[in-house]
């Protein structure tokens, strides 16, 4: 018998990036521009997909969404599917993210050919979503105000990996001790010239310069 | 909490590297986890315990090798090691900085028997 060391160096993740990569390509053949939607539970993620799908529903700009939960829950799907949208559901049964498998099998349940823009909404969760690749084509992070201004300086990694920066309820700012300077500076610490959006979609306000930025890209695929 | 999918793509690879070395055996497993991957290393170890069971993996020991997440000033160019939450550069105040390292999180190497 002979004992050996052998060396490997490979990334732990990398069965997860591979199926990514195949997602991405995928979803590129079907000519649509995708986003993986992360926060935390309750800033806003379902509401911000509303007000998106609300205001494109008229542009004649198809919409797919999934929907991630850690339970088999259909709260957030069945709101997406009453505004007339295709919706499906991943259960993640407990797991904290979704991964790039978990894409690949609700990709088959969406007509993906007739779309044009797919919504990834993820878990809610700060940690987890920012280590596994699902194949989308940007990262959006929506930071809801009254989550407080320190997110960014506790959660530096999902900051980092970021397209897109949403920060929703803006309208709840007069009530808050929110500091938008030092949230901003940490941001920028992490993600310097990161893209930012201040919205509130109770209000509306924000969402069409939001809105502008998407509709550049979905008219790119 | 994603150390069950975690410790199973470590378990993964690794019964993929002893198989193809003619393994009889798989005795060490050496991760590389940067400060940055949030991953816990007891919890690793408890998942390990249960998945590795009736594999060639089975009872082989577990090492982590903890890398810090380093960041370095752009205004004076400071190296400084991120501990828990983030700060500006200690030396200069500057929140210019850039992060140099501390997202490792690789399967270094098996220790096998033939």
């Amino acid at each position: 018998m002979s004992e050996k060391r052998i060396k490997i160096v490979e990334n732990i993740l990398n069965a997860n990036d591979q199926i990514a990569l195949k997602n991405r390509q995928r979803i590129n053949e079907a000519g649509v521009y995708s986003i993986n939607l992360m926060a935390s539970p309750g800033a806003g993620k379902t509401s911000f997909i509303l007000a998106t799908i609300k205001s494109l529903l008229n542009e004649n700009i198809q919409i797919g969404v999934i929907e991630g939960d850690t339970a088999p829950v259909t709260i957030d799907s069945d709101k997406i599917s009453a505004a007339g949208m295709p919706a499906v559901q991943v259960n993640t049964g407990g797991q904290c993210h979704l991964d790039s498998v978990m894409i690949e099998n609700a990709l088959d349940q969406l007509p993906l050919d007739d779309l044009d823009l797919l919504v990834v909404e993820n878990v809610g969760n700060l940690i987890c979503p920012a280590a596994f690749k699902l194949g989308t084509h940007s990262n959006v992070l929506i930071a809801s105000v009254p989550e407080g201004d320190d997110k960014p300086y506790k959660y530096p990694n999902i900051y980092r990996g970021l397209d897109v920066l949403i920060i929703n309820k803006v309208d709840l700012l007069p009530y808050l001790d929110f500091d938008m300077d030092y949230f901003r500076k940490g941001v920028e610490m992490l993600n310097p010239g990161l893209q930012t959006f201040a919205v509130s979609c109770k209000t509306n306000q924000g969402i069409e310069d939001w809105l502008t930025w998407l509709r550049l890209r979905i008219s790119k695929k | 909490m994603h150390e069950l999918s975690v410790t199973e793509s470590v378990l993964e690879i690794a019964c993929k590297h002893a198989h193809n070395s003619k393994a009889k055996k798989v005795t060490d497993i050496h991760l590389v986890i940067g400060r940055l991957s949030s991953i816990i290393d007891d919890s690793v170890q408890f998942y390990w315990d249960t998945i590795s069971k009736d594999t060639i993996c089975e009872q082989a020991k577990l090492h982590f090798r903890r890398e810090p997440a380093v960041l370095v000033c752009l205004e004076c160019q400071t190296e400084y090691n991120l501990e828990d939450e983030l700060m500006p550069c200690p030396n200069c105040g500057s929140a210019k900085i850039r992060v140099l390292s501390g997202d490792e999180f690789f399967l270094e190497s098996i220790g096998i028997e033939r």
